[in-house]
């Protein structure tokens, strides 16, 4: 029998049960449509958190006082102790001993009270370096930063978060205004735009600071010298773990200690994060791909009980065909190739459905879907194999009838 | 004289039912030569059937030996019996068996279809044959569209298109009104002239009367073998 004529066969037998062979498919359909459809919510989530965590910077090292000893990553004094200071930071912007890094932005916060007028906002103020912008990736949304000059005089000038403006001022327009810190008046220079938040943190409420006003003016822990937090920016996302190294080899250098197992300091990549988040997200889109392959399977299953009722209605069919030559291999794959073109049809109906729906979902949830080509290929290629794997039992039956009680039976 | 087209030689059929034995056939010794019209009658029960389904390559023997057209068909598998039967044999059935889903010169092709022969000359050999039946001009219909001597005529147009060495009719006119069954026995009357090997099984005598020799089953074996009826 020619391949041809075996497909024709199967067809003719699929388009003249049209009612059956839809309800057949539509296990499929559902199946496909929701294994298109996680896949895509589980990469589109993937791909947001990226997205914020690029934001705030894929190629930022940053530098907290206190070690991590322990492999396993208990951090024994991480985020405490006073042991980076202004100099470290310094010494992390030169060239000549950190090729690879480039803008350095030191970070010395203090939550603090800021007052306008009536109204009063408590905050977290970070006296920091003109870099910061750049390292942290923020733009200004009304004035500018401060500059070189406001940093070297420690000119009483303040940047706001937008929510911050916006608690204290009930607008974010306030460049020219001042607001007062443990009385000492600032003038806001710039407003920063809205970063929205990392984490429980929001990147909007906070007041920047040029690090002299703040060590000088506002900073009354009496350490002058130490920083919280020491951003370094790499030359570009290659150059990170180089970037890294050179960081940790100078500050250990600088701080008088031999051996990293005995610094006093961590220095941490924001890919981390995006590891840890990557691997949630993950281990969500393989619980959820699960549950829609449990859809599939009983999809297949339907495929089988309809194959067997097929079977048995046509036995006459298949007994006539043997009579008239059709050999045990014909008449298996004829059924077989009817279930797999019921598995393509479902798969093909069902990734259509899916990627609708992916189109459609987004701005309903306000979440991204990712639609990925290779996973709808290899939606319609699983579609086909159940099909095949659901129909071998079927069309082995109906391969194996004898033609004379096939014949006979009414 | 030829060789003949069937040689059956201590045929013997024995169903098993459980514990139960039955022999359908016991010992059947028969030749059919090209060319005749031979006729298997018998009442249900006789063996008949069971005897056609062997004639037919639908079964094969407990034991004995069964030789078509030079053949040793007894001890063949299921793929070289569907082999034998589609080159070999063109059956009619009480029934007639046409695929509803086909139209009439698809349901002829049919045959030709299993053998592998490509479409345009499986579509012009069916023709033919539709046209040697008197239903050329219905061959875009589907069985549903014909009547009930038609859809025999059709059948009888599928068993000659793979030009067969027996025609093996089952009771061909048992669903059939005595117009269509003058019709269908004047047609298999025309094949017999025109030189094919016809094997009729039957209950009725008066269409087994058309053949030129009648074999008599009764309990699995023939009764007065080769009993020659004249026309």
């Amino acid at each position: 029998m020619r391949p041809a004529d075996l497909l024709a066969s199967s067809w003719r037998a699929i388009r003249s049960h049209k009612m059956r062979s839809a309800l057949t498919m539509l296990g499929i359909v559902v199946g496909i449509a929701s294994v298109v459809l996680t896949v895509g919510l589980g990469l589109g989530t993937q791909k947001d958190v990226s997205e914020q965590i690029a934001a705030l910077g894929s190629d930022l090292l940053i530098v907290s006082p206190g070690s991590s000893t322990d492999e396993s990553g208990m951090r024994g004094g991480f985020g405490s102790g006073e042991t980076l200071t202004l100099t470290d930071a310094e010494a992390l912007a030169s060239e000549v001993a950190v090729p690879d890094a480039g803008d350095v932005a030191p970070e010395k916060t203090a939550s603090l009270s800021l007052e306008y007028g009536e109204s009063n906002w408590t905050t977290d103020v970070t006296g920091t370096t003109t870099s910061w912008t750049e390292v942290r990736s923020r733009d200004l949304l009304y004035g500018s930063f401060f500059t070189a000059d406001d940093a070297e005089a420690g000119a009483s000038v303040i940047v706001l978060g937008a929510e911050t403006a916006q608690e204290l001022f009930g607008t974010t327009s306030v460049v020219g205004q001042e607001v007062t810190i443990d009385g000492e008046a600032l003038e806001v220079v710039g407003v920063l735009a809205e970063a929205g938040s990392s984490g429980e943190t929001s990147l909007d409420d906070l007041a920047v600071v040029p690090m002299t006003t703040m060590v000088e003016q506002l900073d009354d822990s009496g350490n002058s010298e130490s920083v919280d937090t020491i951003y370094v920016k790499a030359a570009s996302s290659d150059s990170l773990s180089a970037a890294s190294q050179e960081t940790t080899s100078l500050l250990l250098n600088l701080h008088g200690l031999a051996s990293a197992d005995d610094a006093d300091f961590t220095v941490e990549v924001q890919d981390s994060l995006l590891d840890a988040a990557t691997s949630v997200y993950e281990k969500l889109t393989v619980l959820l791909t699960g549950i829609a392959a449990l859809a599939l399977l009983v999809g297949g299953i339907g495929v089988m009980n309809i194959m067997l009722v097929s079977v048995t209605e046509r036995t006459r069919e298949i007994g006539l065909r043997k009579a008239l030559g059709a050999a045990p291999a014909n008449i298996r794959n004829q059924f077989l190739i009817e279930a797999m073109i019921l598995g393509l049809s479902g798969g093909a109906v069902g990734v259509i459905i899916g990627v609708g729906l992916a189109l459609a979902l987004p701005s309903v949830l306000g979440s991204t879907i990712v639609v990925s080509g290779l996973a709808l290929v290899v939606s319609v290629v699983v579609a086909v194999g159940i099909g095949a794997v659901f129909g071998v039992y079927p069309a082995a039956r109906a391969a194996r009838l004898a033609p004379i009680d096939a014949l006979r039976d009414q | 004289m030829s060789a003949p087209v069937i040689e059956l030689s201590g045929a013997r059929k024995t169903y098993h039912t459980g514990d139960i034995e039955f022999e359908a056939l016991r010992g059947i010794d028969c030749r059919i030569f090209p060319g005749e019209y031979v006729a298997i009658v018998g009442p249900s029960g006789s063996g008949k059937s069971t005897l056609m389904n062997i004639l037919g390559c639908l079964d094969v023997l407990t034991s004995g030996r069964y030789v078509l057209a030079g053949e040793d068909v007894s001890q063949m598998d299921e793929v070289a019996l569907a082999s034998a039967r589609n080159r070999r044999i063109g059956f009619v059935f009480q029934q007639f068996h046409l695929l509803a889903s086909l139209t009439a010169v698809g349901n002829v092709e049919l045959p030709l279809v299993y053998a592998g022969i490509p479409p345009a000359e499986r579509r012009e050999r069916a023709m033919v044959a539709l046209e040697r039946v008197g239903l050329g001009d219905k061959s875009r219909n589907h069985p549903g569209q014909l009547s009930g001597g038609q859809q025999q005529r059709v059948a009888i147009a599928r068993a000659l298109v793979t030009e067969p060495a027996i025609v093996l009719a089952d009771e061909p006119t048992g669903n059939l009104d005595s117009h269509s069954t003058r019709d269908v026995l004047g047609m298999l009357d025309d094949l017999h002239a025109e030189g094919s090997t016809i094997v009729l099984i039957t209950h009725e005598s008066d269409v087994a009367a058309r053949a030129g020799t009648v074999y008599n089953v009764t309990d699995g074996q023939f009764v007065g073998a080769g009993t020659g009826i004249a026309k």
